[in-house]
C-alpha cells in the first residue's frame, strides 16, 4: 500500500502547533523547576542568624547579600553553597563547627537591608520606652537532649553544657534524682528551659560526647503544639479563654440521637 | 601596543569584573568598607545602598515586604542601566560573561561552530523564562531564579567559596562550549532578559557608521548578541536593540572605524 501524502500544513495550524509547542515545553520547564523549588524549600534542619523571621518569610525575604555573614566577628554564619542542603546563598550555621556568641550589640543584624533579620524580634522597650536591641531575646532554635547518650543521665558527672550555656541556670538548668543504679549517688542532669534558651549552640559546641549529646534544632522542627482545645486551668489568663473564645476555640452542638437506648441494646449487631 | 589597543574595551571590562570581585571578597575577609555584600545587594563606602532589582522583583512579586534600604539600592541600579548603561550590566559586571567568553572563544579556536549539530532555540526564551521565573516566585513564595541562578552561585563562591557549585559553573561552560553558541547569557538567561527590557532606551549606545563600513563582517562574527547588528554595511544608526549588551568588542574589531560609541539623546534618536 503506497501511503498517502499528506496535505502541507496551513498557515493557520502551522501557527497553532508552534504555540502549542512553546506553551508544552515552557510547561515542561516550568515543572522541573517547581520540583527543585520545592525541594530546595522543604528542607528545615539548619539555624539561621539571630532575628530572622519565620523560615517561609525569610527566605522569601532575604536576598543573599551576605552582609550579616561579613558582619559576623566569629565567622559563626555562612553562606549556603550549592550542596550544603540550605537554601542557596542563604545565612546559617552549624553550631557544632561555630556556635553563636550572642554578641550584645548584635552585629549581624542591623546591616540587614532587606528585612530578613528583624532587630524588632531580638529588642526589648527599655524604662524610657525605647527599643534596644537584647540579644537573650533571639529564637535561634531549642536545645534538645539525647537521654540516652547524655552521659550525665549514666550517673558521671558532667556539666559541660551547664557550664558554657550564656544563661547558664536560666535556659540550662541542673535536676536532681536519686541514682538508683548504684542506690548511693545523685543523677546530675541537664533540662532546658524553653521560654529562655535562645538556641545560640554553645551547648552543643562544647558536648562532651563524641557526637553530641545536645543539639539546637529550629524552633519550627523541635516544639510540638498542644492545640487550643487545652485550657490551662490552672492559669487564670488561659483560662479566659473560655470566655473570649480566643485562638480558634468555637462551641459544637451534637444533635441527640432520635433512638432508644433499648433499641440499641437490642441490636442485633451488637 | 597594537594588541592592547584592539582588546581595550574587553580589559577594561575584565578589570571591572575582577575589581568587584576583589572588592566583595576583602571587604569579606579583613572588611574594608568599600563594597560590602555581593552582586544581590551591597553597600557602597558604607553608605550608598544598591541592589539587583531583578531580584527585588521576585522578592516582592513572592510576597515580600522589603526594606527601605534594599528598595533604594535597586531603584539607583535599575536608574543607572535604564537611563545610561543599557544592558552593561552583562558585560561589564556579571562574573559569568568571563566563563561565556572563554567557552566563546575556545569554540572559535577549536571550530566547534562549524561542526556543531545544530540545536536551534530562539533568543526570545529568556523572555519566557523571565515570566516563568516571576510566576514561580508568586506561587513558591520565594525568588525563583535566585534559587538556580548560576550568576548568584559564581559572584557568592569567589567570595566566600564555592563548594558544588563549581558544577553549575563547569555545566555552563560546556553548554555553551559544546551546546549553543552563546547559549547561556544569549539565550537562557532572565536577567540578561529583564536588563535588555529596562535597558532599551538607555542614552550610551554602539553607533554603525555605513560610509566607513568596508562589510568584512568581523563585527557579526565576534557580537554575542549577533541580530543586534543587522544595520551593518546598510544604514548609518544606533544599535538599538535591548539586547546589545555594549561589550564593544564590535568597536575594538573593526578595522574601519566603522563603529563607534556614542552618545544616544532622546531627542536626536527621533530625528534620525
Amino acid at each position: 500500500m503506497i501511503k498517502e501524502k499528506l496535505p502541507p500544513l496551513s498557515e493557520r495550524r502551522r501557527f497553532l502547533l508552534q504555540a502549542l509547542q512553546g506553551i508544552g515545553l515552557a510547561t515542561l520547564g516550568a515543572l522541573t523547576w517547581s520540583a527543585y523549588l520545592n525541594e530546595a524549600k522543604g528542607s528545615m534542619l539548619f539555624l539561621r542568624p539571630p532575628g530572622a523571621l519565620k523560615e517561609k518569610d525569610f527566605i522569601t525575604h532575604c536576598i543573599r547579600c551576605g552582609l550579616c555573614v561579613e558582619a559576623c566577628p566569629y565567622d559563626t554564619l555562612k553562606l549556603a553553597r550549592a550542596g550544603d542542603n540550605v537554601p542557596l546563598g542563604t545565612p546559617y550555621f552549624n553550631a557544632r563547627d561555630i556556635p553563636c556568641y550572642m554578641c550584645d550589640d548584635i552585629p549581624c543584624v542591623p546591616p540587614c537591608p532587606s528585612g530578613a533579620l528583624d532587630a524588632i524580634l531580638v529588642s526589648k522597650t527599655n524604662a524610657k520606652g525605647v527599643n534596644q536591641l537584647d540579644i537573650t531575646k533571639a529564637k535561634i532554635g531549642i536545645a534538645i537532649v539525647d537521654s540516652d547518650q547524655c552521659i550525665a543521665y549514666w550517673g558521671i558527672q558532667c556539666d559541660a553544657c551547664f557550664r558554657a550555656c550564656p544563661l547558664m541556670n536560666e535556659a540550662i538548668v541542673i535536676d536532681h534524682s536519686r541514682n538508683d543504679r548504684t542506690g548511693k549517688h545523685a543523677l546530675l542532669v541537664p533540662r532546658i528551659v524553653p521560654d529562655i534558651c535562645t538556641g545560640c549552640g554553645m551547648c552543643e559546641k562544647v558536648c562532651v560526647t563524641e557526637k553530641p549529646s545536645i543539639i539546637v534544632l529550629p524552633l519550627a522542627v523541635a516544639k510540638g503544639k498542644a492545640g487550643s482545645n487545652y485550657i490551662k486551668g490552672w492559669d487564670k489568663g488561659d483560662e479566659k479563654r473560655l470566655e473570649t473564645q480566643e485562638s480558634g476555640g468555637q462551641t459544637t452542638i451534637t444533635p441527640t440521637s432520635s433512638q432508644k437506648t433499648v433499641d440499641y441494646l437490642n441490636n442485633e449487631e451488637f | 601596543m597594537r594588541w592592547v589597543y584592539k582588546h581595550r574595551l574587553i580589559i577594561l571590562r575584565r578589570l571591572l569584573q575582577s575589581a568587584l570581585i576583589l572588592l566583595y571578597a576583602e571587604a569579606h575577609i579583613w572588611g574594608w568598607k568599600i563594597l560590602e555584600g555581593d552582586l544581590g545587594s551591597s553597600l557602597l563606602m558604607g553608605t550608598i545602598p544598591l541592589a539587583d532589582p531583578f531580584a527585588v522583583v521576585q522578592m516582592s512579586i513572592a510576597g515580600a515586604l522589603l526594606g527601605i534600604d534594599v528598595l533604594i539600592g535597586a531603584a539607583i541600579i535599575a536608574l543607572f542601566y535604564a537611563i545610561i548603561g543599557g544592558r552593561g550590566f552583562c558585560a561589564w559586571v556579571c562574573p559569568i560573561n568571563i566563563v561565556t567568553d572563554i567557552a566563546n572563544g575556545l569554540r572559535r579556536m577549536l571550530r566547534i561552530n562549524e561542526v556543531e549539530h545544530r540545536v536551534v532555540i530562539s533568543r526570545g526564551l529568556r523572555y519566557w523564562i523571565l515570566g516563568i521565573s516571576l510566576a514561580l516566585s508568586a506561587l513558591f513564595g520565594v525568588a525563583a531564579f535566585e534559587l538556580i541562578s548560576p550568576i548568584g552561585i559564581l559572584n557568592r563562591g569567589l567570595i566566600v567559596g564555592i563548594g558544588f557549585g563549581g558544577a553549575v559553573i563547569v555545566g555552563v561552560f560546556l553548554f555553551d562550549l559544546f551546546g549553543i553558541k552563546n547559549g547561556f547569557c544569549g539565550h537562557l538567561c532572565p536577567l540578561g532578559g529583564f536588563y535588555s527590557l529596562i535597558g532599551r532606551f538607555s542614552v550610551i549606545r554602539v553607533k554603525h557608521n555605513q560610509e566607513q563600513c568596508t562589510q568584512c563582517m568581523k563585527c557579526t562574527n565576534i557580537c554575542p548578541e549577533k541580530p543586534v547588528l543587522h544595520m551593518i554595511g546598510k544604514r548609518s544608526e544606533f544599535v538599538a536593540m535591548g539586547e546589545c549588551t555594549n561589550c564593544g568588542r564590535c568597536v575594538e574589531v573593526c578595522d574601519d572605524e566603522a563603529l563607534n560609541f556614542e552618545i544616544r539623546l532622546l531627542s536626536k534618536q527621533s530625528k534620525e
